[in-house]
């Protein structure tokens, strides 16, 4: 773990108690840090527990679900311990969140302006005028033409794009030092995702921001992180530098997904295929999770479950094919 | 101007100049104040056992053009022909016998399988409409049918919520081929899918295709996912087409400012070994303008970075660059 991580998080296992007895581990000992102005992507199919791993940090996990394991410390500062109260103040101020669908995250009764000068007047403690203004210079900061007209109309008025801007400017409106992006772009067409990401990165220089991006999206992890984090049944299956990560993929699952995108520049009459589909979170085959869809699956898969293990500088992987280092295969 | 003239001989499908405008009702006697243009003047033709897709961005108008050329929706103006017969103007009881030969998948498996159906019933129910037979007759083509997609027979007497995305759109699948159809349009057959699940739906498509000698319009906004299994491709712009052409000229090549920053926005992964050089990147500024108050001119002027002043008073019109290349942009046609 690196010193002064902006966010520091250490076993996180968040569990669904179900009605009829069953335990769904969502999250299942995911451990990961972000260093200030660092981009880390975490990727994985539905299922996979990324968007959960985002709620644990931001302690909106509801029943039935729990966090029953972790620690999670932003900025070196232990957040368990905090109460409901102070978790209130750090959500937006020093963590904000952006979602996938916009229109959703938006309150469709209240007007742009209202819903930015709210943030600041509740975790700046503005006045109304000055909060006005700021809201005014935010949408100005995240392009939004027109803005002194748009803080007067309503989330609905927007397109999808223009929401996501106007999400980007709540979520920077306090100066956060983790945002937390969410599938931000996975709602939009493909020429709008481009701006909307490349604004993302914009705000992130100009802020000093860690940016936690949650993705399915092997192509915008390409472009835009500098480390990944790839997650299978509710844990991390292999972790590394972006390049080395999609240069070097080890683990079957990651090799599994590059193999089943269709590719721009190169034309292939089938697409590689991972068999089966993600099990439930209350039902991962025993040992190794990915085991019921491996296609390098051995006997000890079906019985222990490999842990994360580092196999070169900074390149994790949980897979029993790598756990004799040197051990090529 | 069309593109039907290259592929006159075996063309399956061939639509000309049609027109989709929506009516916006206003005012206290809700009349009409207005149109959205949501098909405008779009030719072209699909070969017996091609592939054409669209792309094209929200509100581009390809998925009202799927549904005007199965009739679910009548055109405004203009002609489909399938199979050289005149079907847009056909009645609702004239046009029942042609349905078995065009058939749709659509994106939302979810949203479009009814759930209090079981799968077999699913399956066998456009034969119910479409043919004579006998229920054990349909039940055993069901069956063959559901086998064919890749699930088990004895999956037949489960409900649409026992199966998972990929499987719904199996199902899906099996319904619309289940009366052998010539023609089947995709909507968005995989965009609802996980990448490791939309891989082996499009593998069965392609498998199906060859088995089934299919037609298909295969709709869809991931350009990647529309170049791995398009023989040709249509890009669409508010309502028109913009370019059409082979798929590997239109990536290696392409012509109209929109479909290279369409292409340029698309996320590459960097793998290292054989990623051609990062083409030059256009980011699009702006949104796509309403279709209800399309721009002037031509429709992409206002986001296009080489538009000048011809652009805004002029149209466009589709012409063919190269062979089999059609553009509609004035920068081609001087």
């Amino acid at each position: 773990m690196k010193k002064h991580a902006v966010l520091d998080v250490a076993q996180l296992k968040t569990y669904f108690y179900l009605n009829n007895g069953q335990v769904a581990k969502a999250v299942d000992g995911v451990s990961l840090s972000i260093s200030p102005g660092e981009t880390v992507a975490i990727v994985g199919e539905s299922g996979s527990g990324k968007s959960i791993t985002a709620l644990s940090i931001m302690k909106l996990i509801n029943k039935p679900g729990r966090i029953v394991n972790g620690e999670i410390a932003l900025n070196g500062k232990e957040m368990q311990a905090l109460s409901e109260k102070q978790m209130t103040g750090i959500r937006g101020n020093d963590i904000a969140m952006i979602f996938q669908e916009p229109m959703t995250a938006l309150n469709p009764v209240f007007t742009i302006g209202n819903q930015i000068t709210e943030i600041l007047r509740k975790h700046k403690k503005m006045n109304k005028k000055d909060a006005q203004a700021k809201a005014i210079h935010l949408l100005k900061t995240v392009g939004i033409p027109r803005a002194e007209e748009i803080i007067h109309e309503y989330p609905h008025q927007l397109s999808g794009g223009m929401r996501q801007r106007v999400m980007i400017a709540m979520a920077i409106s306090c100066d956060p030092k983790l945002l937390i992006a969410d599938e931000p772009t996975t709602a939009l067409d493909v020429t709008i995702q481009a701006q909307i990401l490349d604004l993302m990165l914009e705000m992130k220089e100009k802020f000093h921001m860690a940016l936690l991006l949650i993705t399915h999206d092997l192509g915008v992890v390409s472009e835009y992180a500098d480390r990944v984090l790839v997650m299978y049944g509710g844990q991390i299956v292999e972790q590394a530098k972006t390049k080395e990560l999609l240069r070097h993929t080890k683990h079957p699952y990651t090799q599994g997904l590059m193999q089943s995108l269709p590719k721009l520049d190169e034309d292939v009459d089938r697409l590689g295929t991972i068999k089966g589909m993600v099990p439930p979170a209350y039902n991962f085959p025993a040992g190794c999770r990915f085991s019921s869809r491996c296609p390098f699956v051995m006997d000890k898969c079906k019985v222990s479950n490999p842990e994360l293990t580092e196999i070169d500088t900074d390149h994790f992987v949980r897979c029993h094919l790598y756990e004799n280092a040197g051990d090529e295969s | 101007m069309n593109t039907e003239q290259n592929t006159k001989n075996d063309a399956l499908i061939h639509v000309k100049n049609v027109k989709k405008y929506f009516p916006i009702k206003g005012g206290v006697l809700k009349r009409t104040i207005g149109h959205v243009k949501a098909v405008d003047d779009v030719s072209f033709s699909i070969n017996k056992g091609e592939t054409l897709g669209i792309v094209g961005e929200s509100g581009s108008g390809k998925s009202t053009l799927g549904r005007v050329m199965l009739r679910l929706l009548d055109p405004t103006e203009g002609s489909i022909h399938f199979n050289g017969i005149d079907i847009s103007h056909l009645k609702r009881r004239e046009i029942r016998p042609h349905r078995r030969d065009m058939q749709i998948v659509f994106q939302d498996p979810f949203a479009s399988l009814n759930s209090k159906m079981s799968v077999a019933e699913l399956v066998e129910e456009p034969l119910l409409v479409q043919t004579k037979l006998t229920k054990s007759e349909r039940r055993a083509k069901a069956i063959e049918m559901i086998e064919q997609v890749g699930l088990r027979a004895k999956d037949r007497l489960k409900y649409p919520h026992e199966f998972s995305g990929g499987q719904r759109q199996r199902i899906s699948i099996a319904r619309a081929l289940i009366t052998r159809p010539k023609f089947v349009i995709c909507d968005e057959p995989v965009s609802a899918l996980d990448v490791s699940i939309q891989a082996q739906v499009l593998n069965l498509m392609k498998d199906l295709q060859e088995e089934f000698n299919l037609t298909y319009l295969f709709i869809a906004h991931d350009l990647s996912v529309v170049k791995h299994i398009s023989d040709r491709i249509a890009v669409m712009y508010l309502g028109r087409i913009v370019e059409i052409t082979n798929k590997k000229d239109l990536y290696e090549e392409p012509l109209h400012p929109y479909s290279q920053a369409l292409l340029a926005s698309i996320p590459i992964i960097d793998t290292g070994e054989a990623t051609k050089a990062k083409k030059e990147k256009i980011t699009l500024t702006g949104d796509i303008p309403s279709p209800a108050n399309p721009p002037s001119g031509c429709s992409f002027r206002t986001r296009c970075p080489f538009a000048h002043e011809r652009c805004k008073v002029e149209r466009p019109e589709l012409i063919e660059k190269e062979k089999g290349h059609f553009v509609a942009c004035h920068l081609y046609d001087k």
